[in-house]
């Protein structure tokens, strides 16, 4: 599973980042820890992607994965780092799991809604409930890892950092196996796919769950990268169209795509609301009709190019 | 009793706003199978630029009246200048391309609209309080009214019937069926097809302009409006089935009145009542519920 060229530069990338986070300065840890954070849920709406599915309510389980995370803290004060992951991708693929019985018969923009409808359900769950913090959200408290309480960020970011490898690797893993590559099966034409005697419906449902058990690890490592949750940023409808933003930016080419295009997104994001508060919005919007436009194949295809180019191919 | 006719009369003023702005939408997506989420900053525009204007014109000493006429042309020319300016420089290109692509344009479109306002109009709040002032209130069985939400139900119910008229009366609600039916026919029977589109994406921005420049007087008008709206609009759409008037009318009642209720009764389930009903129709008759089953993939 290790072979190809895709996974030793996961391994690689992964082992030089862990290694050079240890000398980089604060802010920089920071922006990798949202970036790969997010990278996570860019993963699995990946996956959907090549199917040809859009989902515009991501940002469900994105906010169920953070939500569980605030809730065991302030319920039952726990605090390991591991354990508040498991949570929340548990909770979310769950939840993921049972919903896919239902969504796995929708296509196109009904897909894109009907996931908009479930996520503004608990958005507006959450914003009237006292008990769930309202619109305030939770204060998270600080991770342990396995009982011992880190002095500094690191830690956490070498296990944000290792989570991606391992989920990079899985994925990447699960995209050349027989159901993996009915991705673009499926999306080119159902019926064929049927004809050659696989479920559409069970290889979406396997798919969607997948996404959603990354997503739900998304939310958590972010909360707890950001040591707060509140429905505004983690569940509402924008949310979800921001990670469909940088799923588009990343490009569906290849496991290691939603990495830097999280990246690049938090950059982005930081940059434009440095140099411009009022118009950062703009630059994203900006940006995403620039690359829908002149680069479908997202940064991916820009990167496959520039490597070609200098392979002389 | 009065709490009953409250709830009704806030339902339906709820319900006014949204069949305009939704009205907009779903004629949008009807003839041009673009759900648009850009829809929610022509709302947004059309409040700013009418509560901007009127506070402008009475701090000038024009009568107070003067907002009426102001709205309307807040409404029209929102529509104009962002309907064509949308549809010609960027929409135009993209009929070929996925209808999933599409929204993802219009959503990078909304992010980008957003942000002219903060630009053109600031962060603070504008209150545009004189055209409602003007009308006073009246008592109506038992409660206290003010006239300006009762005449929002006027408008919603003549913005109806003038589509209705515009559908089925005249010789574009016609050309416009016809595209809707079937577009490639349309343009062999020598339907200027990218006009219709053009006009229509320009005739649906005016409403969503309209609901905004009409409730403005009743909210302050603050960032984020649109992004409430969007949602809010799709409830509705979906509710009553996609790209049609009579769904969006059905739809806008159902959720307003829902919503009344919730706010009345119920304050705690006020956004998740839109939702779930949403929900709940998209996977029970995702086609809506008013409208005839079609043979479409879902």
């Amino acid at each position: 599973m290790l072979e190809d060229k895709t996974s030793k530069f996961v391994l690689f990338g992964g082992v030089l980042i862990i290694l050079a986070g240890a000398f980089a300065p604060n802010w920089i840890v920071n922006q990798f820890m949202f970036g790969f954070s997010r990278a996570l849920a860019i993963v699995g709406l990946m996956v959907l992607w090549r199917t040809g599915l859009v989902s515009f309510g991501h940002a469900f389980y994105f906010g169920l994965g953070a939500y569980a995370v605030a809730i065991l803290d302030i319920q039952l004060g726990v605090t390991d780092v591991f354990l508040r992951l498991l949570a929340g991708a548990l909770v979310a693929g769950l939840a993921g799991f049972l919903l896919g019985f239902i969504l796995r018969n929708y296509r196109d923009i009904f897909f894109a809604m009907l996931n908009t409808a479930i996520s503004m359900v608990l958005f507006g769950i959450v914003v009237k409930t006292e008990s769930l913090g309202s619109t305030d959200g939770f204060a998270i408290s600080m991770s342990t890892i396995f009982g011992l309480a880190p002095e500094t960020k690191y830690p956490l970011f070498v296990i944000i950092t290792s989570v991606g490898v391992i989920a990079a690797l899985l994925v990447n893993y699960y995209l050349k196996t027989t159901y993996g590559r009915l991705t673009t099966a499926i999306r080119d034409n159902e019926i064929r796919v049927e004809y050659l005697g696989f479920s559409v419906a069970h290889a979406i449902h396997l798919k969607y769950t997948i996404s959603t058990i990354l997503a739900g690890g998304a939310g958590a490592l972010m909360a707890m990268s950001l040591g707060q949750v509140d429905p505004e940023s983690m569940i509402n409808w924008t949310v979800s169209g921001e990670l469909v933003f940088v799923t588009i930016l990343s490009g569906p080419g290849n496991v290691i795509a939603p990495f830097i295009g999280s990246l690049v997104f938090e950059v982005l994001r930081t940059y434009a609301f440095e140099l411009a508060p009022q118009a950062w919005q703009l630059i994203m919007g900006a940006t995403f009709l620039t690359i829908i436009f002149f680069l479908p194949g997202g940064i991916w295809s820009l990167l496959e190019k520039l490597g070609g180019r200098k392979n002389g191919k | 009793m009065e709490t009953f006719l409250t709830i009704l009369l806030d339902g339906l003023q709820f319900s006014s706003y949204l069949f305009i702005v939704s009205a907009g939408l779903t004629i949008i997506f009807g003839v041009m199978k673009i759900l648009n989420v850009a829809h929610g900053s022509f709302y947004a525009w059309g409040a700013y630029t009418a509560a901007f204007f009127i506070g402008k014109f009475s701090d000038m000493g024009m009568p107070d009246a003067m907002g009426f006429l102001i709205i309307i042309a807040a409404a029209i020319v929102v529509g104009l200048i962002l309907g064509f300016v949308i549809e010609q420089g960027i929409l135009k290109y993209m009929y070929h391309r996925d209808e999933v692509l599409i929204v993802l344009a219009t959503f990078g479109l909304f992010l980008v609209l957003e942000d002219i306002i903060l630009i053109a109009f600031g962060t603070d709040p504008y209150f545009a309080y004189q055209p409602m002032a003007l009308l006073d209130s009246v008592e109506l069985g038992g409660i206290i009214r003010d006239v300006y939400g009762l005449t929002l139900i006027a408008v919603a119910a003549l913005v109806a019937l003038g589509c209705w008229y515009l559908l089925n009366k005249t010789k574009w609600g016609t050309l416009l069926k016809a595209v809707i039916y079937d577009r490639e026919m349309g343009i062999s029977m020598g339907i200027n097809v990218p006009l219709v589109y053009t006009l229509t994406f320009i005739g649906g921005a005016i409403l969503g302009g309209l609901g905004g420049a009409y409730i403005a007087p009743t909210i302050s008008v603050a960032p984020g409006l649109g992004t409430e709206v969007i949602v809010l609009s799709f409830a509705v759409v979906v509710v009553g089935g996609m790209g049609s008037i009579a769904g969006a009318a059905i739809g806008s009642i159902i959720i307003g009145i829902l919503r009344a209720l919730a706010v009345h009764e119920l304050p705690q389930v006020e956004l998740f009542v839109v939702f779930a009903v949403m929900a709940v129709v998209l996977v029970f008759r995702p086609e809506g519920l008013f409208a005839p089953a079609k043979p479409r993939k879902i």
